[in-house]
């Protein structure tokens, strides 16, 4: 394995930092290096569909800076001036204390300083996210963990009809707004009331107090947010689902909200009614747009290959695979997921529809995968879904190229989703408007 | 006087060499006054915001020479900027009608296991693949927090790559806790250039004339060619052989001290190439005294008065009539120090009131300490005093700052900035090119684009009703300078 990173595609730990931006009055405080928050900043939130500062993020974030007396003689009071400082100017709900790499090796006790002010009532969290921990999907749960074991208590009663989601990682997918918001509509056409935790209108610290109270926890990713869930049952008794293929387009959402509904015991009766309505919708504009599938393929890839977070691969995968009837070439999943996730990722490519497979690399470094691209086989205009570093070699190779995954520099997102029956018209549009404006 | 040693790696911060401030509330005239003097003394912040590093600004220099490699010895985490390094680059190229290239950066990646046994070897093993991938000219090896607290020897392992591979591999030291100014990360990258890359000059070419710059447009070649003189843009889209023969250049001119202070100085101490002190060249009164300071260090002081003489004759008319269209007009500058100057020259220039201004740090003096290039004096002595801080992006107190201020506009520069005046509702704007206001015709440029923006300020309208401040009530009634300690 090489033993370097260019073109990266995930940060460090320390990315939980963005966990924090997208709960709504929560402010992340960073103790680290004065340059840590502004890198993770743009690396993950602006310089990936340029999502912007927000609430309290970008330079707003509080952080000590540290320098050399904190990294010689220790951070700890530098950290509680900076804490009592946010707690006067910054108008929040929540404060999250991130440590950076300076402070970890250095052995600061952030857990004690964060802890005296929560004995007296101050809503602060810790979570230890020094850089060399491990990815920001690492850092995500580290957040998260931080938040459910510091902060939550047990719930007096059950809401049944609440759910809590954990699926797309806010920031890390470029296009978590829309998403979340997608799969929140969709968990309400079965009536269920989803926690989406995460963005606008999910309700800030409200709503994750509101967490040990949901009627179960929906894991809506290949692995991220099973190990939050898993805690969450121990912790809470709650139990827990697992639907690990992040749903594109009509066959696979409806394979997850029959799922959904299955584990929730909803009447079928009206999850059916739901799911056809929605299905006529999807499939009226893909046969209006039959005329161009059938015309025009002569020109359109044959093959297709994703680099980008195994959320994003698979559900790409499998959406290419068994709506539009494309067939796969290597798929290239980044984002380093733990060695225990990898071979139920590795199972579910090599059974993505009957008879069809893709062999799947896990590689982080642009190189390596732009290399293993190379030697393909089949590689006439290959379809190459991933960030805005594979449009060179896409050019190379003379194939297409749509970014999707981080970092995405040549497009703007907002709130588009690709999650659900309009996230996959909406990734049918963007392919094709990528393949056609190549010409 | 000059603090510049090339014999070491290493090089002293700027906080050390420069007298450098981050803290600081008060006029231009009573800075520039206690820089001067020799008693500006820095005050701290108790309560900070998220500041940026030294290795940003030595990766962002060194990322755009065009045949060299960088690699960041450091967890993948410091590799967040290089997603914005490579799009600076491949807009720079477009804009110089080079086809679209990537930037060749690598991370080594430093994990726990490296944190606990050292991640010598895994640099040693990240600069191979570096030669290997990108077959670079030379390569530098940024240093971090994380590569200097586990105690690596970074230049050793540097040292060794170079007789390995055969090509200059410098250890820049632009660890993040090291130094409270970023800027601190360009001076690292140039001593890198200075001890590694700069050969000494076998000829003098005596039309030749460096010019210290980001990356914005050119902006010099047309106004040296009336002096009979070439413009030779260092460091970014350059070359490792053109950047090795810069000490055989007439001279070394800025455009931004707080950028080029010591790569300018290490070429006149180190290889005797003159460094042309000078005010930066914005505003009437900054560019005369740029082109006059240049003119005089070679020679061409009678071709520089009728250059002036022609340049005032052609921009004069218009802006008269531009003056008149922005009089009365209040404005807030926030950048980083000397360009901070230079955007309040050209707006004192245009005739609009300055209400205040954040500079991201100041300089007391430069590397080589000449009253001539001190550009806050400049400021001073041609455009009258104003209301200055100095803080290193510190939002809450620019924020409090142009919340009870309220400027017709907020002009910005340094990413990240500019969302807090339009959240505010004031028309506001950042100019990237910094040779956009440059020079007598910039000027004009400079005018349309504040006319521009204050003629439809729609968007900010919609941004002060639709978004809410994470400032308390509280905060924004304290003095701006509450959180700095008093001063000595």
């Amino acid at each position: 394995m090489s033993a370097a990173i260019g073109q990266p595609r995930q940060f460090c730990a320390l990315g939980g930092q963005q966990t924090v931006a997208a709960i709504e009055r929560a402010v992340p405080v960073v103790h680290g290096g004065p340059g840590c928050a502004n890198k993770i900043f743009s690396g993950l939130a602006f310089y990936n569909g340029f999502q912007g500062s927000g609430y309290a993020g970008g330079n707003a974030i509080a952080s000590t800076n540290c320098r050399e007396q904190e990294v010689v003689f220790g951070g700890e009071d530098r950290l509680r001036h900076v804490i009592d400082g946010a707690l006067q100017v910054m108008d929040a709900d929540l404060f999250v204390v991130l440590t950076g790499c300076t402070a970890d090796l250095v052995g600061d006790d952030v857990p004690s300083v964060v802890a005296q002010y929560r004995e007296r009532g101050v809503p602060i969290v810790h979570a230890s996210t020094g850089g060399f921990k491990g990815t920001s999907a690492a850092g995500h749960e580290l957040v998260v963990r931080a938040i459910v074991d510091q902060l939550l208590e047990p719930a007096p009663a059950v809401i049944p009809d609440l759910v809590n989601v954990w699926s797309v990682l806010p920031y890390q997918d470029t296009f978590w707004a829309g998403n979340l918001r997608a799969i929140r509509d969709l968990l309400g056409g079965l009536g269920l009331r989803a926690n989406v935790l995460f963005g606008h209108g999910s309700g800030g610290v409200a709503a994750w107090k509101q967490i040990p109270a949901a009627a179960f926890n929906l894991v809506l990713s290949p692995w991220a947010g099973v190990e939050i869930a898993r805690r969450l049952e121990e912790r809470f008794g709650t139990p827990w689902l697992h639907h690990p293929v992040l749903p594109i387009g009509a066959v696979e959402t409806s394979r997850f909200l029959r799922s959904v509904a299955d584990f929730a015991r909803l009447p079928s009766a009206a999850v059916e009614s739901y799911i056809h309505e929605q299905e006529a919708y999807f499939y009226h504009f893909l046969d209006r747009a039959a005329d161009f599938f059938l015309e025009m393929r002569w020109d359109l890839p044959s093959r297709f290959i994703t680099i980008a977070d195994a959320a994003y691969s698979l559900g790409i995968s499998v959406f290419l695979v068994n709506e539009l009837g494309l067939l796969p070439s290597r798929q290239f999943v980044t984002g380093d997921p733990p060695e225990t996730s990898r071979p139920a990722l590795e199972a579910q490519f090599a059974a993505l529809a009957p008879g069809i497979r893709a062999e799947v690399s896990f590689l982080q470094d642009g190189g390596a995968i732009a290399q293993a691209i190379r030697t393909l086989p089949d590689l006439h205009s290959p379809l190459i879904i991933g960030s805005s570093w594979d449009r060179d070699l896409a050019r190379e190779l003379r194939g297409y190229h749509l970014s999707i995954a981080l970092p995405v520099t040549n497009r703007l997102v907002l709130d588009r989703a690709y999650a659900g029956y309009a996230g996959g018209l909406r990734l049918i549009e963007d392919l094709y408007a990528a393949v056609l404006s190549t010409y | 006087m000059s603090s510049i040693n090339l014999k070491h790696s290493n090089l002293p911060v700027r906080e050390e060499r420069l007298g450098s401030v981050i803290g600081y509330h008060g006029t231009a005239a009573h800075l520039a006054a206690q820089s001067r003097a020799g008693t500006l003394r820095d005050r701290d912040r108790s309560f900070t915001q998220a500041s940026s590093c030294a290795s940003s600004c030595a990766i962002c220099l060194l990322s755009l020479i065009q045949d060299a490699a960088v690699v960041n010895h450091a967890p993948v985490g410091c590799a967040g900027d290089f997603t914005a390094f490579n799009l600076v680059n491949r807009f720079g190229r477009f804009k110089r009608g080079m086809p679209p290239a990537d930037t060749r950066l690598l991370s080594s990646d430093l994990r726990e296991r490296e944190a606990v046994f050292g991640g010598a070897e895994r640099l040693e093993q990240t600069l191979r693949e570096a030669h290997a991938r990108f077959n670079p000219k030379a390569i530098f090896v940024t240093a971090s927090c994380a590569s200097a607290i586990t105690g690596e020897d970074v230049d050793a392992v540097a040292a060794k790559a170079e007789s390995d591979l055969g090509i200059p591999i410098a250890a820049v030291h632009c660890e993040g806790f090291r130094s409270k100014l970023w800027t601190t990360g360009f001076d690292a990258a140039y001593h890198a250039i200075l001890r590694k890359i700069v050969k000494p000059p076998r000829v003098r070419k005596p039309e030749r004339v460096n010019i210290v710059t980001f990356w914005g447009e050119d902006a010099f070649t047309d106004l040296f060619e009336r002096l009979g003189l070439v413009p030779y843009p260092i460091v970014p889209f350059t070359t490792i052989e053109q950047l090795e023969g810069m000490a055989e250049s007439a001279a070394t001119v800025q455009m931004c001290s707080t950028l080029g202070t010591y790569l300018a100085a290490g070429l006149e101490s180190a290889y005797g190439v003159p460094e042309v002190k000078a005010p930066p060249p914005y505003g009437l009164a900054g560019m005369d005294a740029w082109l006059r300071a240049l003119g005089a260090t070679l020679g061409k002081s009678a071709a520089v008065e009728t250059l002036i003489a022609d340049e005032r004759a052609a921009v004069l008319p218009a802006l008269d009539e531009l003056r008149r269209e922005l009089r009365g007009r209040t404005a807030y500058v926030a950048a980083g120090a000397v360009h901070g100057h230079s955007i309040a020259a050209v707006l004192r220039e245009l005739g609009l009131t300055i209400l205040g201004s954040s500079f991201w740090h100041h300089d007391a003096h430069f590397d080589r300490g000449d009253p001539a290039a001190d550009s806050l004096t400049h400021l001073v002595e041609n455009h009258g005093d104003m209301p200055v801080s100095v803080c290193n992006k510190q939002t809450y107190e620019v924020v409090r700052q142009l919340h009870s201020l309220k400027p017709d506009v907020f002009i910005v520069r340094h990413p990240g900035m500019a969302v807090w005046g339009g959240k505010l509702g004031i028309p506001t704007f950042l100019v990237e090119d910094e040779h956009f206001g440059l020079g007598y015709r910039g000027l004009l440029r400079y005018d349309r684009k504040i006319a521009d923006a204050l003629s439809n300020p729609a968007f900010f309208r919609h941004m002060a009703r639709h978004t809410r401040l994470p400032y308390t009530r509280w905060w924004l009634d304290q003095e701006p300078a509450a959180f700095l300690e008093d001063e000595a």
